[in-house]
């Protein structure tokens, strides 16, 4: 591994700054239907990928371990004394596995997807952080504009399990009951009294935002986050540049052109853009040429990011796997055994890769649709982000040449669909070897590798 | 007419984009365009970006990825009573927007108002019935704007900060029909604040300091004259209303950044400015800034690589120890970058300290490790393009001042958001760091001096910071290589000769450097 020099007995700081030494609990605070749970996912999953470990806690998922079935919207009564037991045991029950993954298995930040509409609840939760030490930020989401309602609705509750037995018109109707049930009881965060607790208010789905009282890094981060997503309906498409030269070749990195297929690629690529019709498109590129000459035949202007450039393999840059393993076969060992935190020497790594395209992921947000036309381990990053997979999968995530992955969120998530362009290309997706040993012989080490000229 | 997308209708978003802007969108999507041939691609010798070219010389078409994506300018427009830190908030935001790459200025309506009233008597100017004092008032506001559109139409410049008052929704209105007009984007900066101890601070700052107001008088009599002053302002400010305002792009900070207000933030600019506006604060504190001890590739007059400390190095380090503690400084945090050298240097410190990747020195690719004259030997036309724009200029498969500015951007926001702070980097990172503070230009940034073995504490004061610079007292090799003047061999190139110019490969160029003294090894 190559986190950094680290002398003898120094103990191993980390590449980014402490986010913070308390966890933090992040409270979600607002009516059914506000988007809090689609906050939630896209928070946690966005924390997790600039590595810091978080987790969501979502009551209603409680809720439906402990009432097996779910009736109608009378479960929410506020006169329903049975259900409230339920309910408030639900919550107990989330904080006491906040408290858990925080102590027992070093998360960082516990995001707390409920209503937590009342102050009572909330003064439950900021007791319990207060006596255990964590910092509490409370996320607000207010709308009243019932397009928007009837549209999560729709789109979301329709498919819970809540509803899985029942149409859409039935399941529209109970539900907006459901938050009927809610609304009598709903404090919103007060400006005045609760002047002391640190939160965002987001109204109307991100027009308008009240900021109070931001503690630390982590809140100041999130914070940024939340006000530069946005749901409007786009897609994303991300490609490699078209087969170069030294991909032919197996060898990695460099800045060659082209080859005749990549070309092609290009040609096709363009064709195929074209074919989807898209408004607006943004067209970004790294600053290497492969990506550029890809770009270029699609006649539209394009962004060159140097944030988009390739992983630098240091001393390994234009070696083949062969030649790498013949001249540092340690480090092509230590590099199968933790190919996300290994660092090339004079080079980067994965985990160095998705701190540089942090700022790109953030813009991404911001905008609607956009064609990243980039690299194989930048791809990856990227990919996992949108497809929240972890650490461990995202170095191994397939993203062959000469295919576009179309990324289109919905729900919860993000619709994937992969279009290969037709134009033969080398494979150059490694796997991971069966032995990673340091001690392992060149052809165990070579075991994975791609053919090539 | 205004410009409302499908998605900004569906969500109510009502947007004021000016009627220019609307029209001078950007591409549609291709559905016309036949296939073109790939274009030949070239590379800029000083940048070392790929563009595309005919007959080799460079066609536009490409965009380099910079902060401010927007077509149209921006007017950043500040509102609040006297004393809420406008001011200070306007020179900040300029100096770090300007650092960042987006060409910014500042129109202070003051500045206007003392060239045109020679001699301030008192507050009496700015009573609301002093009609004479308001028709001055108006024509500098109009001076000041007219200034604003030359600078964002004509000098190159993307954002205007107007800094005033502007607490009458009236005043404000004309500003938005003057920016409509112009096809400029507005964004308002409202600063809120009735905490009586800030705002006594902020009139001190005020008179001591800035205002030339008041030179001629003592403080107190400054201070109540200006208090007056604030009073003429009070019965007809119209703070920026949730309701009526709902259309206006805007933050609202209040109480000194306890708590913001955000409203329709309509592209990357504005957020990043409202990200910059959320982490700054004004608790006093310190920033220092040092190198690394001097390094066994220094001695050598080798640039780059990751060498441990000369014993000389190791001294330093010891010294530096000895500093910090006698300057008692309470919660220090210490940065370093992930390189040997530094990381030595702040071990010495025997305190936590973190390391970021980002604060490694200036990535010199192809010349890693070499001396000057290896580099004027192997590489004389990177060498000469290096002098020609130091700031520009990349090395090959390495990176550009320019560069390390982007990836030391967060290194920054968060020295904003930190208070004591003691950072261990490098000559060029140094260098950036403190261009930042101290406001210093592009040209001049890459020949800051930087010795080795010197701290630079940083104490911002009124509008600017405070530097003392302290030389521990150990000896190193000097570093500093200053701007060489051009030898006369050279081809005498014109004013417009860009370094984007491909004929710039074909010069020879005979570089009389002054290469720094280094001893030997």
């Amino acid at each position: 591994q190559r986190p950094g020099w680290r002398l003898p007995e120094a103990p191993l700081k980390p590449s980014v700054p402490q986010f913070c030494n308390s966890p933090t609990v992040i409270v979600m605070v607002g009516l059914p239907a506000r988007g809090k749970t689609y906050i939630s996912k896209k928070l946690t999953r966005y924390l997790n990928w600039i590595g810091v470990p978080t987790k969501m806690f979502n009551v209603g998922q409680y809720r439906r371990e402990a009432v097996k079935i779910y009736k109608n919207f009378e479960f929410f009564k506020p006169d329903n004394e049975e259900a409230m037991r339920i309910r408030k045991a639900c919550a107990a029950a989330a904080l006491k596995d906040v408290s858990a993954y925080f102590t027992k298995e070093q998360g960082q930040v516990a995001v707390f997807d409920a209503t937590n509409t009342t102050r009572e609840r909330r003064a439950v939760i900021i007791s319990l952080a207060k006596e255990k030490g964590y910092k509490v930020f409370f996320v607000e989401s207010i709308c009243d504009d019932p397009e928007i309602i009837a549209e999560n609705i729709k789109q979301v509750k329709s498919g819970s399990p809540d509803y899985v037995d029942r149409d859409i018109d039935e399941a529209m109707e109970d539900f907006v009951q459901r938050i009927e049930c809610y609304k009598a009881s709903y404090m919103p965060i007060d400006d005045e009294k609760d002047r002391k607790l640190s939160y965002i208010k987001i109204f109307d789905v991100g027009s308008r935002y009240l900021v109070n009282r931001v503690q630390d890094h982590i809140q100041s981060r999130i914070v940024y986050y939340l006000m530069n997503i946005h749901v409007t309906p786009r897609s994303i498409y991300l490609s490699r540049h078209g087969e170069s030269e030294l991909n032919l070749l197996g060898r990695i990195g460099g800045d060659s052109g082209l080859s005749p297929r990549g070309l092609k690629y290009a040609n096709a690529l363009a064709d195929f853009i074209r074919s989807q019709k898209i408004t607006d498109l943004k067209v970004w590129t790294s600053h290497m040429k492969r990506t550029i000459q890809t770009a270029e035949t699609l006649g539209v202007q394009y962004e060159q990011w140097k944030a988009l450039n390739e992983i630098d393999a240091g001393v390994c840059e234009e070696l083949t796997y062969e030649e790498i393993q013949e001249n540092f076969p340690e480090e092509f060992a230590l590099r199968d055994q933790d190919k996300y935190r290994y660092r090339y020497p004079k080079g980067e790594s994965y985990e160095d890769l998705v701190h540089r395209l942090e700022p790109v992921i953030m813009e991404l947000e911001r905008q609607e649709n956009v064609l990243v036309v980039c690299h194989q381990a930048v791809m990856r990053c990227l990919l996992a982000y949108f497809l929240d997979k972890p650490a461990d999968e995202l170095p191994y995530l397939r993203c062959p040449l000469h295919t576009v992955l179309k990324l289109t969120p919905i729900a919860y998530g993000c619709k994937v669909e992969s279009y290969f362009l037709n134009i033969e290309a080398v494979n150059t997706h490694r796997e991971r070897p069966t032995n990673v040993n340091i001690n392992r012989d060149t052809e165990e080490a070579l075991q994975t590798v791609p053919d090539h000229v | 007419m205004k410009h409302r997308s499908p998605s900004e209708q569906h969500h109510g978003k009502k947007p004021r984009v000016p009627a220019a802007a609307a029209s001078a969108s950007p591409q549609d999507g291709m559905e016309d365009k036949a296939p073109s041939n790939p274009r030949e691609l070239t590379q800029n010798p000083l940048k070392k970006i790929w563009m595309p070219c005919k007959n080799g010389l460079p066609e536009k078409h490409i965009s380099q990825r910079k902060v401010c994506m927007t077509n149209c300018p921006t007017l950043i427009v500040t509102v609040g009573l006297p004393a809420r830190g406008k001011t200070y908030i306007s020179k900040k935001l300029t100096r770090y927007l300007n650092w960042i790459g987006v060409p910014t200025r500042e129109f202070n309506v003051g500045q206007y108002r003392r060239e045109f009233v020679k001699i301030y008597k008192s507050f009496e100017f700015f009573r609301p019935d002093n009609e004479e004092g308001l028709k001055i008032r108006r024509q500098c506001a109009s001076a000041a704007l007219n200034d604003v559109r030359q600078y964002l139409t004509e000098e190159g410049g993307q954002v205007a900060v107007f800094d005033a008052t502007n607490t009458t929704r009236e005043r404000r209105e004309t500003i938005i029909q003057f920016a409509e007009q112009n096809g400029f984007k507005v964004f308002f900066v409202e600063s809120v604040c009735e905490d009586p101890d800030v705002i006594q601070e902020n009139i001190v700052v005020s008179v001591k300091l800035g205002s030339p107001d008041y030179t001629n008088c003592n403080t107190e009599e400054a201070v109540e004259d200006f208090m007056k002053r604030i009073k003429c302002y009070e019965n007809s400010y119209e703070t920026l209303d949730e309701v009526l305002d709902r259309d206006l792009s805007y933050i609202k900070i209040m109480d000194v950044g306890q708590r913001y207000l955000v409203n329709r933030v309509l592209d990357h600019i504005q957020s990043r400015i409202v990200y910059y506006l959320m982490n700054i604060h004004i608790t006093p504190r310190s920033i220092y800034l040092c190198r690394h001890g001097e390094s066994e590739l220094n001695v050598k007059g080798r640039i780059g690589g990751d060498s441990g400390l000369t014993p000389r190095g190791k001294e330093f380090a010891k010294k530096l120890s000895q500093f910090i503690q006698a300057q008692s400084i309470s919660d220090l945090k210490v940065w370093t970058s992930q390189m040997k050298r530094t990381i030595q240097t702040a071990e010495a410190l025997s305190v936590p300290y973190e390391q970021w990747k980002v604060l490694n020195e200036i990535d010199a690719g192809v010349c890693e490790e070499m001396m000057y004259e290896e580099i004027q030997d192997h590489y004389p036309l990177e060498f000469a393009l290096r002098d020609q724009d130091k700031y520009r200029y990349r090395y090959p498969k390495g990176e550009s001042y320019e560069d390390l500015v982007q990836r030391l951007e967060p290194v920054i926001m968060e020295l904003e958001r930190q208070e004591n702070v003691l950072v261990i980097c490098h000559q060029a990172v140094m260098r950036c760091l403190l261009a930042y503070f101290l406001d210093k230009t592009a040209e001049e940034l890459p020949y800051l001096k930087c010795p080795l073995h010197t701290v630079l504490k940083l104490t911002p004061v009124a509008y600017g910071c405070k530097v003392e610079s302290i030389s521990l007292n150990v000896d190193a090799v000097n570093t500093h290589r200053e701007r060489p003047e051009v030898g006369i061999k050279t081809h005498t190139l014109s004013r417009h000769t860009t370094s984007t110019d491909p004929l710039f490969a074909r010069i020879s160029f005979h570089v009389l450097s002054a290469l720094c003294k280094h001893s030997c090894s």
